[in-house]
């Protein structure tokens, strides 16, 4: 590791801690419906949203309402996106004239899409017209990630409620979400992008002449470069601050017009664990103690520091069959140095192995460089960052209501040893509370699991591989950790553009996205209709560093013991191998 | 029934927020206040468009700066479909690409005796990377000095020129960009 690799991430901490408070307390406001300084010029804009649409924002609903709403805005959403890709050939803002796009290849990408993972199985500037990017794809990167801070909202009103049947009105998350969060933070980014030389137009691709002709594999010369345009921008900005994902251009945030500088690296790796970890301020103030936030907050970095200097030391160390070849990956004032395969020379190893961590701990799976050119345990890192289950800041309101869910199994643990009935804020955890929380932690591993298992015997599944032996095997265990858990991100060399992938991580997509919401909501419902009970001398603090730690220990054990034995398998094994 | 017809409602109505005014407005102020950052930072000489600032070019000719290896398809440097390798690190067709690389430079050079930057022998996650590091400038600088009669020290400040340190002396890596380099050097023969 250089001084420089470690003051940059240094630097990252320090300033996405300073924003926690004064956005959490921001969003807190919000979501309490009180006045904040944008409410002049959106307040009208909310209420006639809600009388367009026949909402009554007064009205509370039980949580199997909520969870319906929320299904049928999500479902539909996802005919949209289908429907919008498979007509993009008719419809108009279509300069380079693509054609609709495959209905396995649309149906992955709209439930992909609805669900906040942003798993792409296509290339953008070779696959999606303007159309698609801003009305289908620009459109579910703010109402997915509203919809998890919906969520969120909901599991936090359960929480302090007392003896309530209502838990929140999900229209009304939904647009305080996107209208007072999302939308003045993309404008104000996508705005700082351009400044950067990210592109925002709506002009066919530009061509030009290069200086030198080259030929392509078949000998014919090639004069020309087209240089790719488009909305993007606006699109990148919301698919970094809602923890979506997906890319513009088929490199994501490594395509110079969608991450130019260094700078823009900075702002973009930022905003990925901004909401995640403002959120947490939120909880706190909601539930009316901001130390039970701070104690979540520092749960999730305690779990993320020590896994993001292991990706930044082996990304640094680089590999040794490089320099056996005659590279020098030494890092000096005037190299990077290091592993630079599928990286940018403007983003070297700190900013590269940063955002790796970042877009895997949060499930926002953009990339800024290839994760399956990471040498075995630099790539292992974002690997088991997803797999702990995005609850690692994770997705926006999804990562926390997700980390919600282990604080739940940490009291219950604690309550076992102690032989108390565990209470979490002041309401009684019970055998429901618990089936549910279980569920919300055991479905993604039994999916990743599962469908791995598929893939690795099915000749469509193997077929797809581009590296072979151990590092082949992780191509796989990426991808559906990646889907099973609504990351997003890819060991990019799986060809996974084939209906066997298209499907079956559609599958795996839909199902860690709603069976986990519907538990979460069920949880808010049962708990709202509860009483508080007194704290007394037997409580376990749920802001102190035993609740922090315990906490840390369960997400890993689960983490651990559900996935060491394929890790063993893939990067593991590789390790091995590399260094013998 | 009745949710169904609000869900439907505020699909249609948040389409239209964020997906048609958020972006149109974005567009709008882009192309009043940035229009060159907006439209892909274009170079232009004599009225043509002759690349962009931030897109990287192939370059084989002894007289110009290589660029990095890049693994688009059908050639490198495709501006219509970026692309890493995405070869894994023990991947042997990964080991013998760099060979090659290394070798192509040492022949062009092969008085030089200082390692090769390893940067200048891998492929970038883009595919369209516009820069080399600073140790891959001036590995080259020898090379392009003796293709085009020129004395080392004149095109090695002419590389300082197009060197570009960390942004705000901190973020990301002190690089060079290449096909400004190579356009600049091509001007002063002109």
């Amino acid at each position: 590791m250089t001084a420089n690799g470690i003051l940059q991430t240094i630097l990252y901490f320090v300033v996405l801690f300073a924003l926690v408070k004064p956005l959490g307390a921001f969003m807190a406001r919000v979501y309490e419906g009180e006045r904040t300084f944008l409410h002049p010029v959106l307040a009208p804009l909310e209420r006639a949203l809600y009388r367009v649409c026949g909402v009554d924002p007064e009205e509370g609903m039980s949580w199997r309402t909520y969870a319906v709403a929320m299904l049928l805005f999500n479902g539909l959403g996802l005919i949209a996106v289908y429907v919008l890709q498979r007509l993009q050939g008719v419809l108009p803002l279509n300069p380079q004239g693509f054609d609709g796009v495959s209905p396995d290849s649309s149906f992955n990408t709209a439930v992909s899409f609805a669900t906040n993972t942003n798993w792409q199985g296509y290339g953008g500037e070779a696959t999606m017209s303007y159309a698609t990017q801003m009305l289908a794809l620009t459109v579910q990167n703010f109402v997915s990630a509203a919809t998890g801070m919906a969520v969120l909202v909901a599991l936090i009103r359960g929480l302090r409620a007392r003896s309530a049947s209502s838990i929140g009105n999900f229209w009304v998350d939904l647009v305080r979400s996107t209208l007072y969060v999302l939308l003045p933070l993309s404008l104000v980014l996508a705005l700082f992008l351009v400044s950067q030389g990210v592109v925002q137009n709506l002009r066919p691709y530009e061509s030009t002449q290069l200086v030198e002709t080259t030929a392509d594999a078949d000998g014919k010369p090639v004069a020309e470069q087209v240089l790719p345009m488009g909305p993007a921008a606006s699109q990148v900005a919301i698919k970094q601050l809602g923890t979506n994902g997906g890319g513009f251009f088929n490199v994501n945030s490594a395509h110079p017009f969608e991450n130019p500088t260094p700078l823009s690296d900075f702002v973009e790796a930022l905003a990925i664990l901004l909401i995640p970890a403002a959120l947490c301020f939120t909880f706190g103030a909601m539930v009316g103690d901001t130390r039970q936030g701070w104690a979540i907050l520092a749960a999730m970095t305690l779990l993320f520091v020590p896994l993001l200097v292991l990706c930044l030391q082996q990304e640094q160390a680089g590999n040794p069959r490089l320099t056996a070849v005659g590279a020098d990956q030494v890092a000096s004032a005037v190299q990077p140095g290091g592993n630079m395969e599928g990286k940018d020379v403007r983003f070297g190893i700190a900013r590269s192995t940063l955002w790796a961590s970042a877009t895997t701990a949060a499930s926002n799976g953009s990339v800024n460089s290839m994760h399956d050119s990471y040498t075995p345990l630099g790539g292992m890192v974002p690997m088991f960052l997803i797999q702990m289950g995005e609850v690692v800041y994770g997705g926006v309101g999804s990562g926390l209501y997700g980390m919600l869910a282990f604080a739940i199994i940490t009291v219950f643990v604690a309550g076992l040893m102690v032989g108390r009935t565990p209470e979490y804020l002041g309401k009684k955890i019970e055998a429901y509370e618990m089936k549910m929380a279980s569920l919300v932690v055991l479905i993604p591993p039994a999916v990743v699991l599962v469908t791995t298992a598929i893939a690795v015997v099915a000749p469509a599944g193997v077929g797809a591989i581009a590296n072979h032996g151990p590092h082949g095997f992780s191509e796989i265990l990426y991808a559906f950790s990646s889907m099973g858990n609504n990351n997003g991100s890819a060991f990019a060399g799986l060809s996974a553009n084939v209906p066997f992938y298209n499907l079956l991580g559609g599958v795996a997509m839909f199902v860690a996205r709603f069976w986990l919401a519907i538990p979460i909501l069920a949880i808010a419902g049962s708990l709202a209709a509860k009483k508080v009970v007194p704290q007394s001398a037997g409580t376990l603090p749920t802001h102190g560093p035993l609740f922090v730690l315990t906490l840390c220990g369960i997400v890993i054990v689960v983490g651990v013991l559900t996935f060491v034995p394929a890790l063993a398998l893939g990067p593991i094994v590789e390790h091995l191998k590399m260094i013998a | 029934m009745q949710e169904l017809k609000r869900a439907a409602r505020m699909l249609l109505a948040l389409t239209a927020l964020t997906g048609v005014i958020y972006p149109l407005a974005v567009t709008a102020v882009a192309q009043v206040v940035m229009p060159s950052a907006a439209n892909g930072s274009l170079i232009t000489a004599d009225g043509e468009v002759v690349g962009s600032s931030l897109i990287g070019q192939g370059f084989a000719d002894p007289k110009h700066f290589w660029s990095r290896a890049s693994a688009t398809s059908p050639t490198g440097y495709n501006g219509a479909a970026s692309s890493g390798s995405n070869q894994g690190p023990l991947n042997d067709a990964l080991a013998d690409a760099v060979k090659s690389r290394v070798a192509a430079l040492v022949d062009a050079d092969p008085q030089r005796r200082t390692p090769v930057p390893v940067d200048l022998v891998t492929a970038s996650a883009s595919g369209l990377d516009p820069h080399v590091s600073v140790a891959g400038a001036r590995y080259q600088v020898a090379r392009v000095a003796a293709a085009r009669g020129l004395a080392p020290d004149a095109v090695q400040k002419l590389v300082d020129e197009h060197t570009a340190g960390r942004d705000l002396s901190v973020l990301g890596e002190p690089r060079v960009n290449v096909l400004e380099l190579n356009l600049a050097l091509d001007a002063m023969h002109r």
